[in-house]
């Protein structure tokens, strides 16, 4: 196959798109989560968050989150311009303390779920997403 | 005239790599001297069950070259066990002698004058006697094909993988799993999978709208063999939209999902399963992770990484089978199921010399009937080599180097980036290359050959990233392929570091200038995810290129510098 001079030069469109952030975590992540905490100790376990090890699309990443016996909790997506992704409140008449939803990740962080318990005492889990350009699988 | 097989069997006065039975007998066995179809087939039945795996054939019909990785770095924990030990080291860990079949067919050193001498490996109507052979010791052992089977070649292509699904039905595969198989898209892939005449596994496998399991796959399938109730689990490969082009089939979702792995292990388990077998393409480290977070799986029969070991890798409970690619080996695994549970197994990593193994030879009419309709488009010779001609390696291979020079020559590019793939045969120095040795390296449903600018800062973030999917320290990150090959454009890489400060010193091999985080570069590249990319075909960009030069040139490519390592 030959090329024409025409075709060896034109620029293509396609090729890499997509810009990404490298790791980062935004300032605004510890002002959300003390609002949420009101400072308090927040000690790791007793949450399960549910989130994929890298992102299939990093515009709507399934996360879920399952705390049992939690009066609420707080999903914050750590390195968005704006972390805080939603707070789910639990009635006393909850069967299970547990939710799901899509969220939009600015590039690869980590997301925090963090659990008010009952007796005003709060847990967490966290799981790092990767956003990535991906392309290489082998 | 004595044929090429006659003279292996009596002449080779060399180790082979005969039955290791459970741990530790390798050293003493592959000190045997001869190398035979008998000897290569030879093993001692054992148990109640045999398993067959056969994955990442990655299309090639026909016996290969293929040269296994001098660099193969794991990360973290990784580091130093296996399957990231390479040349001597491998040899020494298994007791394999220099210039022995084993040799040959499991490490890189002196490639070129042992696969004089050993010849080709592979090829499907070999591959049929090693699995026919274990089927008249055991007539119900399962076979098990881990996938990335409907890829990877001229036929393949323009057959859209029905070669592959003729020749591979012929062989009466049990159950598969897939990676490769979906860039065909999700019609044809959903085509193929309605007519197959046994089941597609994939507990990973899950709807992208509702995030529920996809109605094709099924997570798993119970056999009855030998008295004994055995769950196959299927794991696909995690990561199909990252590292392949999702827009290809939009309505699949992935991932690990080892929550829902264990969940599957849990319902056999309560469905009375004694035998928990998982067909994967998660890559070997991967599958180790898994091993040691999900309780219950017997048997991890391990694709994708392209590693081939000749012992299982245990964890915990759980052995763990590498099996190689391109048609290369075929794995054998006897288990002994008693009382609910795996009591004993015994191993064998069958390479598949193809001048030593007859061939099938209703499996080779097959294969003709699918090759002979484009033999004159595939026997065509565009050039010839003068050195050796490879894929795999961490960072760079004489293949990559051959389509990256291609690429910046055909495309006028200051940089070409080739993606780390691991597939791809080798071709020897002397050999002629013909059309379909270049369709072996470079065939894909989305081959375009894109050119476009790029800023020297972002070119960075390109290398940053493809290189945290093959050096981040938890498997779970990674891809499992190699790193972006680039052409045209040298760095230094520290596998020691996290993401974002892996590589530097990037320069510009043609000027010798560092790259120019600000300044914009001509980039040519292919293999891209993005839909719409624009470009000819990689394969057309390579054999215009191979036409001009003749015979190619082979040079020491110095331009990775790698760090930490």
């Amino acid at each position: 196959m030959e090329f024409s001079r025409r075709e060896t030069i034109a620029l293509g469109l396609g090729a890499v798109a997509l810009s990404v952030m490298p790791f980062r975590v935004h300032a605004a992540t510890e002002e959300v989560i003390a609002a949420f905490t009101g400072g308090a100790d927040v000690t790791d376990g007793g949450v399960t968050l549910t989130a994929p090890e890298i992102a299939e699309n990093g515009n709507t990443v399934p996360v879920a989150v399952n705390a049992p016996g939690a009066a609420a909790i707080m999903l914050v997506a750590t390195g968005n311009p704006t972390p805080a992704v939603a707070t789910f409140n639990f009635g006393e008449l909850a069967a299970a303390q547990s939710a799901s939803t899509r969220i939009r990740l600015a590039g690869t962080q980590d997301v925090v779920a963090i659990a008010r318990m009952p007796d005003g005492t709060f847990i967490r889990a966290a799981s790092t997403v990767k956003v990535t350009i991906g392309g290489c699988g082998g | 005239m004595i044929s090429r097989r006659d003279f292996l069997q009596v002449s080779m006065a060399a180790s082979a790599l005969v039955g290791a039975s459970g741990f530790g007998n390798w050293a003493r066995l592959a000190a045997q001297q001869s190398l035979s179809q008998d000897q290569l087939l030879n093993f001692d039945t054992y148990g109640n069950v045999s398993l067959i795996h056969i994955t990442d054939i990655h299309g090639q019909l026909n016996p290969i070259y293929f040269r296994e990785p001098e660099i193969n770095l794991g990360i973290g924990a990784a580091k130093g066990q296996m399957p990231h030990v390479t040349g001597a080291d491998f040899r020494k860990a298994y007791g394999i002698a220099d210039g022995s079949p084993s040799a040959y067919a499991l490490t890189y050193n002196d490639f070129t004058s042992l696969a004089q001498g050993y010849g080709r490996v592979g090829g499907l109507d070999r591959m049929a006697t090693v699995i026919n052979s274990i089927r008249a010791d055991r007539p119900d052992a399962l076979l098990l094909d881990g996938g990335d089977t409907w890829h990877g070649s001229y036929t393949c292509y323009h057959s859209q993988g029905q070669d592959m699904v003729n020749v591979m039905n012929g062989m009466k595969p049990d159950a598969m799993t897939f990676h490769w198989e979906f860039t065909l898209g999700s019609e044809r892939i959903g085509e193929i999978i309605e007519g197959l005449p046994f089941v597609a596994l994939g507990q990973n496998i899950f709807d992208a709208e509702w995030d529920e399991p996809a109605e094709l796959f099924k997570p798993y399938k119970f056999f009855e063999r030998g008295g004994v109730k055995i769950a196959v689990i299927g794991q696909a490969f995690p990561y199909m939209p990252i590292a392949n082009p999702g827009w290809m089939f939009p309505e699949y979702s992935f991932g690990i999902r080892d929550e829902n792995m264990q969940a599957m292990v849990n319902e056999v388990r309560a469905a009375g399963a004694e035998l928990v077998v998982c067909l994967s393409h998660n890559g070997f480290d991967v599958d180790k992770k898994m091993a040691g977070r999900v309780q219950g799986i017997d048997v991890i029969l391990s694709g994708h990484t392209h590693d081939a070991l000749p012992e299982p890798v245990l964890v915990g409970q759980t052995i763990i089978v590498a099996s190689g690619s391109n048609g290369k080996f075929v794995s054998r695994v006897d288990l002994d199921v008693r009382d609910g549970r795996m009591m004993g197994f015994r191993h064998k990593l069958i390479p598949v010399f193809s001048d030593v193994i007859a061939p099938d030879p209703t499996i080779t009419k097959l294969i003709e009937a699918e090759r002979a309709p484009h033999k004159a488009q595939l026997s065509e010779v565009i050039g010839q080599t003068d050195g050796l001609l490879y894929r795999r390696g961490n960072f760079n291979g004489t293949w990559d180097d051959l389509i990256c020079d291609a690429l910046i020559s055909e495309r006028e590019a200051d940089i070409a980036l080739s993606p780390g793939v691991r597939w791809g045969p080798s071709i020897l120095p002397g050999q002629d290359i013909t059309r379909e040795d270049i369709w072996n390296v470079t065939s894909m449903t989305y081959g375009e050959a894109y050119r476009t600018e790029m800023t020297g800062e972002f070119i960075q973030v390109i290398l940053e990233d493809v290189g945290d999917n093959l050096l981040n320290p938890d498997p779970y990150y990674q891809q499992g392929g190699d790193m972006v090959r680039t052409g045209g454009l040298g760095y230094s890489i520290d596998v020691t570091k996290p993401q974002g400060s892996r590589i530097s010193d990037l320069t510009l091999l043609k000027t010798g200038e560092r790259i120019d985080p600000a300044k914009t570069y001509v980039v040519a590249g292919w293999a891209s995810v993005n839909e719409g990319t624009e470009g000819p075909q990689i394969w057309d960009v390579v054999e215009s290129h191979i036409r001009k030069q003749g015979t190619v040139s082979v040079s020491p490519n110095n331009s990775v510098k790698v760090i930490g390592a």
